[in-house]
């Protein structure tokens, strides 16, 4: 377990980082980056979660089942997603 | 262990450490049903947007980039003061978690005022679907759609937000009443974790509605 100090410090570096990421993603939303566009968007979308959702939610200090319902949710998402577009996108 | 600390364990649990433990196993699993409730729009937008990139593109161009960015720094302040008043039960007093519990509510609060005047504005534009809605793109009838996903994945947000702000009326006054501390700050704990999860459904929902085709 980090101490006081150090958990408070993350906190603050974590919500420096989500700030620049979202001014990032707004700002490279109007350089023409063809299909790659979409990509970045996401990618950045994803880092900012993937953030919020091990320093402010915890998941780094959590015990492992925690970890395993929290991964559940996303790989049930992703199985969701991509089922559906398998079938759109091959008819 | 003071006799306050004892009363708000419950009597199925050995410790507060495992009764915090079964607490947030429990709101995970909650959270992982609201991540698939989001999900199927998320799925509807996939659907639409690869169908109709063109009108996406164009009926995006029609939401205001500066107020969606904004309340996206707004929201994301919230969640730094959710967790600072976290923080605050488990290291601070009484007076810090309430300042970081009411900081957290106004900044809610002022997302949800930028979000009204953002959906005034489309009224105003005759851009929400229905009997009303003109659109002067080359495809009304798909720029709907996109605005029809727009309202239903905002709106639902909003509503959600709307449920954490009475959720955080109700620890600020647990926390004035003094029912947090080091050994026992569960709720505050679990309020916390609902409130980062629909910031996280804001952090794609921006780039998914605002950013398209802006180039």
């Amino acid at each position: 377990m980090a101490t006081a100090a150090a958990l408070r410090k993350t906190y603050f570096l974590v919500f420096g980082a989500l700030l620049l990421l979202t001014l990032l993603t707004a700002g490279i939303a109007y350089v023409d980056l063809g299909p790659l566009s979409f990509a970045v968007a996401l990618a950045i979308a994803m880092t900012k979660a993937a953030l919020v959702m091990i320093f402010f939610m915890h998941l780094n200090h959590s015990e492992f089942l925690v970890k395993v319902f929290a991964g559940a949710g996303v790989l049930w998402l992703l199985h969701m997603l991509t089922f559906t577009l398998a079938d759109y996108l091959s008819r | 262990m003071s006799d306050k600390s004892t009363a708000a364990l419950a009597h199925q649990f050995d410790d507060p450490e495992q009764q915090l433990e079964a607490s947030t196993l429990g709101m995970w699993a909650f959270l992982a049903t609201e991540i698939l409730f989001f999900g199927g729009m998320f799925a509807a937008y996939a659907v639409y947007r690869l169908a109709y990139p063109q009108a996406f593109a164009a009926a995006s161009n029609h939401l205001d980039i500066l107020l969606g960015t904004v309340n996206t720094a707004v929201l994301i302040a919230s969640s730094l003061t959710m967790v600072l008043a976290v923080y605050s039960a488990q290291f601070a007093g009484r007076r810090a978690q309430v300042t970081f519990l009411l900081a957290t509510l106004l900044l809610g609060t002022i997302f949800l005022s930028i979000k009204g005047v953002e959906y005034a504005h489309k009224f105003h534009e005759h851009l929400v679907p229905g009997a009303g809605f003109r659109f002067d793109g080359a495809d009304p009838r798909h720029a709907a759609i996109f605005f029809s996903l727009y309202f239903a994945m905002t709106g639902l947000h909003a509503l959600h937000m709307v449920i954490g702000a009475g959720l955080l009326i109700a620890l600020t006054v647990m926390s004035w009443r003094g029912r947090f501390s080091a050994v026992y700050y569960t709720p505050v704990e679990m309020v916390a974790l609902y409130w980062h999860f629909v910031d996280v459904i804001w952090i794609f929902l921006f780039p998914l509605l605002y950013l398209i085709g802006r180039h």
